[in-house]
């Protein structure tokens, strides 16, 4: 039996862990973190997703806490993503928020109160090779696999980590809730980056904190096609907004450049590189260089790769992966890493 | 209070037998509250605690009269709120958190409107008395139409309502920190006092605050006050001597640690407020309830999460240390033996996360 704190977000898969930590003999204690004091009407920051997560800890009968980290949250994910947009890169918020407050500060903080383990309610799994090392694994439910987002515990975080509900599908997950009879068992999914409303979206919430730059839409030789209402908006690859400027042929953005103002489209050949550069590396035990399956985005398919110091060279071209955006690293089924593509 | 919600079900606005039963019940209080901040009975108006009576001073002021609100920055935010969303100007304290009496004078000065000057009398985060009278006294010197309301809601059960809050013309208290139930406060409104009613319908409280009293409540309240008015001066004695062993013993025996009030500050024996250098008090929150220690840090939000304290903010204490901060609140009830395991299980809990910081 171990102390264990399980992260409860007020939805189900949370909920769900926190049982079965129950039922596995653990003593358990559940927490909910603030995160975002403003706008939100998804994800883990609104006061009604903290009542959810409180009254399930009610129904297993386990003590519920909130911890404030907004702070943390502003300083570590919120302003960043900010920052990156006002760059002219495509952020991944969540995978930050796992990094710096998640899998750092409440980890951190979960050891110092006296807890062995953290658990939360990710479908991901953690497994443990011949040689004793700790690994980040896919979800059982592929389709809900939360590896990418991940990708960056070191052997410090997962030793000390619980993930159950990584072994069971959402059906399985909210069949349970269900029968426990858990007020969760039916809330949908969270969508989208919680500090993101869906009534105001991105632009509104990038417009408030960033002058955004009207720019000039270019072909690769410099011709210019249109223009463009923000440059902070467009993501490498995007084609909404730029697909038609300028001729019949679908257009990409293939390169977006906001000191300039200028996005450079293409057609979907001009989309596809050999060669994807990348920086800050995180390694689930130690740096790895040679043949790997390498994804691109959270539920993107595994492409084989070969990884070459501060280069991913793709076996098949693939598309340009947005400056910002994570690129992770896997043998077979587990995570041995990732990186941020330059 | 049982007879009054099991045997005695009138409503205090009846004609009945029953009915004058229970008028003369919450009668008698309003009695007690009167000879408590030295007013009329009939200035009392009961309503359904002191968050009430806050927004009722402050609305019910603006609303009669027009005009501007003024209220110093460390107030209770039932009256910070209202201020603020009237657009009042929010006054600068000094480094205890009392509001800064030249700036008062200068925005009633510079200002010709304002409505209410609002000054609460012992702070709840930190116990630290304001002197309302003088505040009075200067609002009647410069501004004879202007309205002085005290929250006095965290002084009634320590000192002497009467003189501290002489010339005030609004005083919110409630039962519940006094050690009566949740749900009766009051707003005693001195004659005269221009006052709109936020609750309106049957015209209860001389049309003041509609709606049928709490009877069962308003009988606890009654008592609390009762006893807090006969105990007073021993209780304070009593537990002012506890409080500064508290304080006094974890300034001793933890290093980094400061006394978030200025010394010499007249407070109540409420709480012993402390700042430990280089925690998180959320942390420290944590291991003190494993331990059977229900303290605070700030303020909780409606979620739960411990907010940073706007009285520390006012009183200019440093960010990173009020991060730290931890108010022990005091009671009639706390004992020797409580600030005896106190002193014990707070040091380790600061040196332990102190060890993981």
């Amino acid at each position: 039996m171990s102390r264990v704190m399980v992260a409860m977000s007020g939805g189900v898969d949370s909920s769900v862990a926190a049982a079965l930590m129950l039922e596995a003999g653990h003593e358990v204690v559940g927490v909910t973190l603030r995160l975002w004091g403003g706008e939100s009407d998804s994800g883990c920051c609104a006061v009604s997703d903290v009542d959810d997560a409180r009254r399930v800890a009610d129904t297993l009968g386990i003590d519920h806490h909130v911890f404030n980290m907004s702070e943390e949250f502003d300083q570590h994910v919120v302003e960043p993503y900010v920052a990156a947009h006002a760059a002219g890169l495509t952020p991944n918020p969540c995978l930050e928020c796992n990094r710096h407050i998640k899998f750092d500060l409440l980890h951190r903080r979960v050891e110092a109160l006296g807890f062995e383990r953290l658990a939360t309610g990710h479908h991901a799994r953690v497994v443990q090779t011949a040689a004793g090392v700790y690994r980040m694994a896919r979800a059982v439910d592929a389709a809900k696999d939360q590896s990418y987002v991940l990708h960056m515990l070191g052997q410090e975080q997962l030793a000390a980590l619980d993930l159950p509900v990584g072994e069971m599908t959402k059906d399985e997950v909210r069949q349970r809730a269900a029968t426990l009879g858990l007020r969760t068992a039916t809330k949908p999914d969270s969508q989208d980056v919680c500090f993101i409303t869906q009534q105001h979206g991105r632009q509104d919430f990038l417009r408030q904190r960033i002058s955004l730059t009207p720019g000039r839409v270019v072909d690769a030789d410099g011709n210019e096609l249109g223009k463009i209402e923000s440059v902070e908006m467009v993501t490498i690859g995007q084609r909404k907004g730029v697909a038609t400027v300028g001729g019949a042929d679908p257009r990409y953005a293939i390169a977006v450049d906001v000191p300039s103002a200028t996005v450079t489209v293409g057609s979907a050949a001009d989309l596809l590189v050999k060669v994807t550069p990348v920086k800050n590396f995180t390694w689930a035990e130690e740096p790895f260089a040679g043949p790997v399956l390498a994804q691109i985005s959270a539920h993107g398919q595994p492409m084989e790769a070969e990884l070459a110091g501060n280069e991913v060279r793709w076996a098949q071209r693939q598309r340009r992966v947005a400056p910002g955006q994570a690129v992770v690293f896997y043998d077979g089924d587990q995570v041995i890493g990732g990186a941020i593509a330059g | 209070m049982v007879p009054w919600l099991a045997d005695h079900p009138g409503n205090p606005s009846g004609a009945h037998k029953s009915a004058r039963e229970a008028r003369r019940a919450i009668d008698d209080v309003r009695d007690l509250v009167a000879e408590l901040v030295g007013g009329d009975p009939g200035d009392v108006v009961f309503t359904s605690g002191g968050t009430e009576a806050d927004n009722l001073a402050v609305d019910g002021v603006l609303g009669a009269t027009g005009g501007l609100a003024v209220c110093s920055a460390t107030e209770h935010p039932a009256v910070l709120e209202p201020v603020q969303e009237s657009d009042g100007l929010i006054a600068p304290t000094d480094k205890a958190g009392r509001v800064d009496l030249t700036t008062l004078a200068e925005i009633l000065d510079a200002v010709d409107d304002v409505a209410l000057v609002s000054v609460m009398l012992a702070n709840n985060e930190t116990g630290v008395i304001n002197p309302v009278a003088e505040v009075a006294a200067l609002v009647a010197e410069k501004s004879s139409t202007t309205v002085v309301h005290t929250d006095a809601v965290q002084a009634t059960a320590w000192i002497d309502l009467a003189t501290h809050c002489a010339g005030a013309h609004l005083i919110s208290l409630t039962g519940h920190k006094i050690g009566g139930p949740k749900g009766a406060g009051a707003l005693v409104a001195k004659k005269g006092t221009p006052l709109r009613p936020v609750l309106r319908g049957g015209g209860q409280e001389r049309e003041r605050r509609s709606g049928t009293q709490n009877v069962p409540a308003i009988v606890g309240l009654g008592a609390a006050l009762r006893l807090a008015m006969d105990e007073r001066a021993a209780v304070v004695a009593r537990v002012g001597a506890l409080r500064d062993r508290l304080e006094t013993g974890l300034l001793r025996t933890v290093e980094n640690t400061t006394c978030s009030l200025p010394s010499g500050a007249e407070r109540t024996p409420l709480v012993a407020h402390l700042c430990f250098g280089g925690i998180a008090s959320e942390s420290l929150l944590f291991l003190l309830e494993q331990e059977g220690i229900a303290a605070s840090a700030a303020s909780s939000c409606a979620s739960g999460a411990q907010e940073p304290s706007h009285v520390l903010a006012a009183m200019g204490v440093d960010r990173l240390v009020a991060e730290g901060a931890l108010r022990l609140s005091l009671g009639w009830t706390t004992s020797e033996a409580e600030i005896d395991h106190a002193l014990e299980v707070i040091p380790p809990a600061v040196a332990r996360l102190r060890e993981y910081a």
